[in-house]
C-alpha cells in the first residue's frame, strides 16, 4: 500500500495506435514521487507519443494510465484542465504566445486558476528571478535566443507549483550551453519536489548521470527500466 | 476573473480593429435596415390610426328629401351606437365650399346649371368606434335608414392603405429575418477568423489547464460588443436621418399625427436583439472548436 501511494505514474499495458501504425506497444512502467526519468530511444521511438499520453495530448488506444490517482481512460473533457493542473509542460518548440509578454506568457497558468493579480506578480517575479530571466519580462519571444525562451517556457511549467514535469526535448533546438542551463533547472525545479520525466534522444546527458531511464526502441520497451 | 476577461477582450479588439470594425459596420447596416422597417411600421400604424380617429362618415341624401324626413333622419342618426354629433351641410353651402376650395378652376363651374351635390350629414363618431368593422357596421346602419342615398367613409382608401401596409409588415418581417440571419452568419465568421487566427494560443491555454469556460468567455463578451456597438451605431444613423429628413414630411399627414422615432423601448429591444445576435454567432463558431 505504501509502495502505491508512492506512485504517481502508472502505466498498463499501454498501446497507442495511429490507424496500422502503432507508435507504443505494451508499456509497462511506475513512476514514483519526486523520481527523475529520461525517456529515451532513437527518433520515432514513442518518447512524445508517451509523454503525450500523460497530458491527454493523445488519447490511450489500450492499456491504462494513472496520474496522480486520475484514471486517464476514463477522464471526460471537462476534466481535461484539472489534470493539466497538475502537470508543467516543457515543449521542444517552446509553445510561447508571441504576442504576449514573457511575464504574460507565465501569468497566464494563474490567470487561468483564477489567482489574485498581487499573487500572479509576486509569484511570476519570483519563478523569473529563479530561472534568470527576470531582465527580459517584458520582451517578447521572437526577440528572445532559443535558450532564453526555453528558459521562460520552463518558468512557464514550473509557475503553478506542478507535482509533475513532463519536459518534451526540451534541449533538442538548443546549444550545449543552453542544453546544459535548461537541465540544471529542471533538476532544480526536481530537488525542489517535482517528478519529473524528460524525454531526449541526447545519451551524452543521460551518461552523466544517475537518474532512471525508460528507453524505447519501435514503441517497446527496450530495456528495463534502471533505477 | 470577470475583470480579466474584459481586459482580454479590449486587448483583442484592439489588436484586430479592421476585422472587427468591418463587422461593426455590416452589423450597423442590417440594423439599421430592420429598424428602418420598423419605424416606418410604427408611423404607419399611428397614422392610420389617426386617420381612423378623423373618419368622418358622410350621409348623402336622396334629391326629395324634405324638411321634416331630414330631421326625422337626423334623429335616428343621434341615436344609433357610437355616433357623437351630426352636422347638417345643406347642398348650396356644400357647393360655396366646394367653389372656394376650387377657386382657381373657377371655369369647372362655369357651365354648372344645376347643384349636382346633395344635402349631407357629416356624422362624428366616437374614437373607440374607429375600427373599420365598427365603421362599417355603422355604415350599414345608415344606409338602412329612409331617405338615405348613400354612406361615405373612406372606407376604399383608407382599407387600401391598411392592406398595404400589411403587405410591407410581412414584407419587412421577410427582410428583417434575412438580415437578421445574414448578421448572425457574419458574426460567427468573424469570430471563426478571429479563433483561428489564435488558434495556437488557444491550444497552449488548454496545455496550461485552462478550462473552456476561461478560453471562450472573452469571444462571447467581444461578439455582445460587437452587437452592442453594431447596433447602437445602426440606430443612430436612422435617428440622424429621421432628424434630417423625415420632420419634413409629417406636415397636413393627418390631425394631430406627428412622424415619431421607435420608442425607447424598440431601440432597447433592437440593441439587445444585435447583441443576442453577437452571442448565437459566436456560438456557433465556437461550437466546432470545442470538438477539437
Amino acid at each position: 500500500m505504501k509502495q502505491t501511494n508512492r506512485r504517481i505514474i502508472q502505466l498498463f499495458h499501454v498501446h497507442k495506435r495511429y490507424g496500422a501504425k502503432t507508435a507504443l506497444i505494451d508499456i509497462t512502467l511506475n513512476v514514483e514521487k519526486n523520481s527523475f526519468w529520461f525517456v529515451s530511444g532513437p527518433s520515432g521511438a514513442g518518447k512524445s507519443t508517451l509523454l503525450k499520453l500523460l497530458y491527454l495530448g493523445e488519447t490511450l488506444s489500450e492499456g491504462q494510465v494513472l496520474v496522480d490517482g486520475m484514471n486517464l481512460a476514463r477522464i471526460s473533457r471537462s476534466r481535461a484542465p484539472i489534470l493539466r493542473r497538475k502537470l508543467g509542460i516543457v515543449f521542444q518548440d517552446y509553445k510561447l504566445i508571441p504576442t504576449k509578454t514573457v511575464f504574460e506568457n507565465i501569468a497566464l497558468v494563474l490567470e487561468a486558476r483564477g489567482m489574485p493579480p498581487r499573487y500572479i506578480r509576486k509569484k511570476v517575479n519570483s519563478v523569473l528571478r529563479i530561472v534568470g530571466m527576470e531582465d527580459r519580462k517584458k520582451s517578447f519571444p521572437p526577440s528572445l535566443s532559443g535558450g532564453e525562451q526555453q528558459k521562460a517556457a520552463v518558468a512557464r511549467a514550473v509557475v503553478g507549483d506542478p507535482k509533475i514535469l513532463l519536459a518534451d526535448e526540451p534541449t533538442g533546438s538548443l546549444d550545449a550551453d543552453s542544453a546544459e542551463t535548461i537541465f540544471k533547472l529542471l533538476k532544480q525545479f526536481h530537488q525542489r519536489g517535482a517528478t519529473v520525466l524528460l524525454a531526449t534522444h541526447d545519451r551524452e546527458l543521460i551518461k552523466k548521470t544517475k537518474e532512471n531511464v525508460l528507453w524505447l526502441q519501435h514503441g517497446r520497451m527496450a530495456a528495463g527500466p534502471r533505477l | 476573473m470577470i475583470a480579466l476577461f474584459f481586459k482580454k477582450t479590449f486587448q483583442d479588439l484592439t489588436n484586430n480593429r479592421f476585422l472587427h470594425s468591418i463587422t461593426v459596420v455590416t452589423i450597423s447596416l442590417s440594423v439599421l435596415i430592420v429598424s428602418s422597417f420598423a419605424l416606418f411600421f410604427t408611423n404607419a400604424g399611428l397614422l392610420l390610426d389617426a386617420w381612423k380617429k378623423g373618419i368622418r362618415v358622410l350621409v348623402y341624401l336622396q334629391a326629395d328629401t324634405d324638411e321634416a324626413a331630414r330631421l326625422d333622419l337626423n334623429f335616428h342618426l343621434k341615436n344609433l351606437e357610437g355616433v357623437v354629433e351630426t352636422r347638417f351641410i345643406a347642398r348650396e353651402t356644400a357647393l360655396a365650399a366646394l367653389k372656394t376650395e376650387l377657386k382657381d378652376q373657377d371655369a369647372v363651374f362655369e357651365n354648372l346649371k344645376e347643384n349636382p351635390l346633395p344635402d349631407t350629414y357629416d356624422v362624428r363618431i366616437r374614437p373607440e368606434m374607429s375600427e373599420m368593422q365598427n365603421i362599417a357596421r355603422l355604415a350599414q346602419a345608415i344606409a338602412g335608414l329612409p331617405h338615405v342615398a348613400d354612406v361615405e367613409y373612406g372606407q376604399h382608401w383608407i382599407g387600401r392603405f391598411s392592406n398595404v401596409v400589411q403587405i410591407f409588415r410581412f414584407a419587412g418581417y421577410a427582410m428583417g429575418g434575412l438580415f437578421v440571419l445574414a448578421t448572425l452568419f457574419i458574426v460567427a465568421n468573424t469570430i471563426r477568423l478571429v479563433v483561428y487566427s489564435r488558434q495556437d494560443e488557444v491550444d497552449i491555454m488548454r496545455l496550461i489547464g485552462a478550462t473552456e469556460r476561461f478560453i471562450r468567455a472573452p469571444f462571447y463578451i467581444e461578439s455582445v460588443i460587437l452587437g452592442a456597438g453594431g447596433g447602437v451605431i445602426g440606430v443612430l444613423i436612422l435617428w440622424g436621418a429621421y432628424r434630417l429628413v423625415l420632420t419634413r414630411f409629417e406636415t397636413g399627414l393627418a390631425d394631430g399625427f406627428r412622424i415619431g422615432f421607435l420608442p425607447p423601448a424598440a431601440v432597447a429591444a433592437i440593441i439587445a436583439g444585435s447583441m443576442l445576435v453577437g452571442w448565437i454567432g459566436c456560438y456557433l463558431s465556437l461550437k466546432q472548436f470545442a470538438k477539437t
